[in-house]
């Protein structure tokens, strides 16, 4: 048996890749898919600790998390397809429509 | 299995709910040109629902083995989102129809919203503390992108949307190391479990925090805001600077006094700094703006800090009530003078985004005195000069964190409104010393909006006892 730290150190290291991603990456698709990766980490680790205390709500925690960021996703895609349609590109660099 | 007393705990909640998902079917059948009839059933629902809310005053239960709660608190603050909801719905009513955007999903994606924001209040389980995150952020990411034709709209819409979903990733990271640390996610379990590990509970507060602390837009988690808020429909940023931050601070207050008091130590300095760090840089970065959604969303920043001050001594038995009692007493004050303020930029504002400058509200002293009066109440309030709401709500937020021993606080909180002074009243110089030809939309619900809005602010100032009475039992037992 994996002991439950390791578990937890690797989720740790994904979040900080996730979190890493959405600030340095000029992609919202990019940066979406490194958002997925911090909350899939945030689900690894509440499972490892699940199965370590042996509570079940950890795991259905996860399920709340897996149903919400698909829903995420679906509105998250819509605004991206949204804007490539009408400005062909999609670099958060690039909007800069918005400023003071 | 659930019980019929479960379903009274959240039954305002399940009354919104059904009344919005019934909305959008009724709404199919209403045809294109009469929208306004979609707006009027969503306002009826919304009324409906405040008044079971207020019903339901001076009870309190559990529902869902302890996964929500009905108490004063969630009452107190259902009741004030359900008001604002509203205001939203009023202010929204013209500008819809003015800007080409009038379609039913708006009113129907507010109620949704509005539901995210009453959940919050009764979260009693860092899961539906989740949920109602997301139920109330992910219909305002689509609303504030609503004006598919405008790319400035679509471009806020995706910020929101990009810096929201990073904040959520913070929040549920949070919730799992607060779980890891107490096997637990309900608040008073948490409160009541022996943490085995002390560094991973604080961590999992911290980060929860900060998730917060982007929904509140708190420096230095606030760079959305400005462009977010000046992208979106206005009367979808006057829903979002009070609704959601409304939403955000009763998580905050109901999180942090349930289930983390015993972290007092550490995150009373947390909370001071990023407090002290709100106030100064909402106000300083206010300075330059010449856009009045602009101006108003760092302004909206600098209130984060002011509601903030009212966490920093939670951790403190005997002054938190008074503190969180003055905190929510604030929320009313910045609630009011905020759809105020907002309402009236609404009045001014064309389509194609013209009529936002400050120099737009030239003249307006003359021409249109009324409006121009009530403009100038909401300057006042938001300052927090007499005799307005905003004055009141200061002087109890600085008593009570005065009490709590924070004097630097306070000090920085006098100061940072002496400045704000200078860009409030910058807009009240222009409106009645400069020249100019400003036009003004006038519109019943409108009007009426911002109408009441400067009667609430100046007439609650002269009894503001009744209302800190109320917001006092509203306390979390």
């Amino acid at each position: 048996m994996v002991p439950v730290n390791y578990y937890i150190i690797l989720s740790a290291i994904l979040f900080t890749i996730g979190a890493l991603g959405v600030l340095v990456r000029r992609n919202p698709l990019i940066m979406f898919m490194s958002i997925e990766l911090m909350l899939n980490s945030a689900n690894l680790a509440m499972v490892a600790f699940s199965s370590a205390i042996k509570s079940l709500s950890g795991q259905i925690f996860v399920f709340f998390v897996i149903a919400v960021a698909a829903a995420e996703v679906a509105v998250g895609l819509a605004l991206i397809v949204q804007i490539f349609k009408s400005r062909h590109t999609i670099n958060v660099d690039e909007m800069n429509s918005l400023k003071g | 299995m659930p019980q019929p007393t479960d379903f009274q705990t959240i039954l305002p909640l399940t009354i919104l709910i059904v009344w919005a998902c019934a909305l959008l079917l009724v709404d199919l059948l209403i045809p294109k040109e009469r929208k306004w009839i979609t707006a009027f059933l969503a306002a009826a629902g919304l009324a409906v629902t405040l008044s079971f809310t207020i019903a339901q005053l001076g009870r309190s239960s559990t529902g869902f083995s302890g996964m929500v709660v009905q108490d004063g608190f969630s009452t107190f603050l259902n009741a004030l989102q359900l008001v604002c909801g509203l205001f939203s719905i009023a202010i929204a009513y013209g500008y819809v129809k003015r800007m080409g955007l009038e379609r039913g999903e708006y009113y129907t994606l507010l109620l949704f919203s509005v539901t995210g924001m009453m959940l919050m209040a009764q979260a009693a389980d860092l899961i539906v503390v989740f949920l109602a995150l997301e139920l109330l952020s992910i219909p305002l990411y689509v609303l504030a992108a609503f004006n598919r034709m405008q790319s400035a709209s679509d471009e806020a819409g995706l910020k929101y949307f990009l810096l929201g979903a990073f904040s959520t990733g913070f929040v549920v990271y949070g919730i799992a190391l607060v779980f890891g640390a107490t096997g637990t996610t309900n608040l008073a379990s948490i409160l009541a479990s022996t943490p085995t590990s002390s560094v991973l509970l604080t961590i999992g507060a911290a980060l929860i925090l900060v998730g917060f602390a982007f929904k509140v837009a708190a420096v230095p988690f606030h760079m959305w805001t400005p462009d977010v808020y000046q992208g979106a429909p206005t009367s979808v940023t006057g829903f979002m600077a009070a609704g959601a931050k409304i939403a955000g601070f009763s998580a905050l207050l109901r999180v942090f006094s349930t289930a983390f008091p015993a972290l007092a130590v550490d995150m009373t300095d947390i909370l001071w700094g990023l407090s002290a760090l709100t106030m100064i840089g909402g106000n300083l970065l206010a300075i330059s703006q010449s856009d009045i959604k602009r101006m108003l969303a760092y302004s909206s920043i600098a209130h984060a800090g002011y509601i903030l001050m009212a966490f920093v001594p939670y951790g403190n038995a005997d002054v938190a009530p008074v503190a969180i009692a003055s905190g929510l007493f604030y929320l009313v004050a910045y609630a009011v003078s905020n759809f105020g303020a907002w309402g009236i930029v609404i009045a001014l504002e064309k389509s194609e985004g013209k009529g936002l400058a400050i120099s737009d509200y030239a003249g307006l002293g003359r021409k249109y005195p009324v409006l121009a009066a009530a403009m100038t109440v909401f300057m006042l309030s938001l300052i927090g000069f007499p005799p307005t709401l905003g004055l009141v709500g200061k002087f109890y937020l600085f008593r009570s964190v005065m009490a709590g021993g924070f004097l630097w606080l306070a000090i920085i909180g006098v100061v940072t409104s002496l400045i704000s002074a200078y860009y409030y009243l910058r807009v009240v110089v222009t409106m009645y010393m400069h020249e100019g030809e400003p036009s003004v939309t006038s519109e019943f619900w409108l009007d009426f909006t911002w109408g009441l809005s400067a009667l609430a602010t100046v007439v609650l100032s002269f009894m503001p006892q009744a209302l800190f009475v109320m917001a006092s039992s509203a306390l979390l037992k």
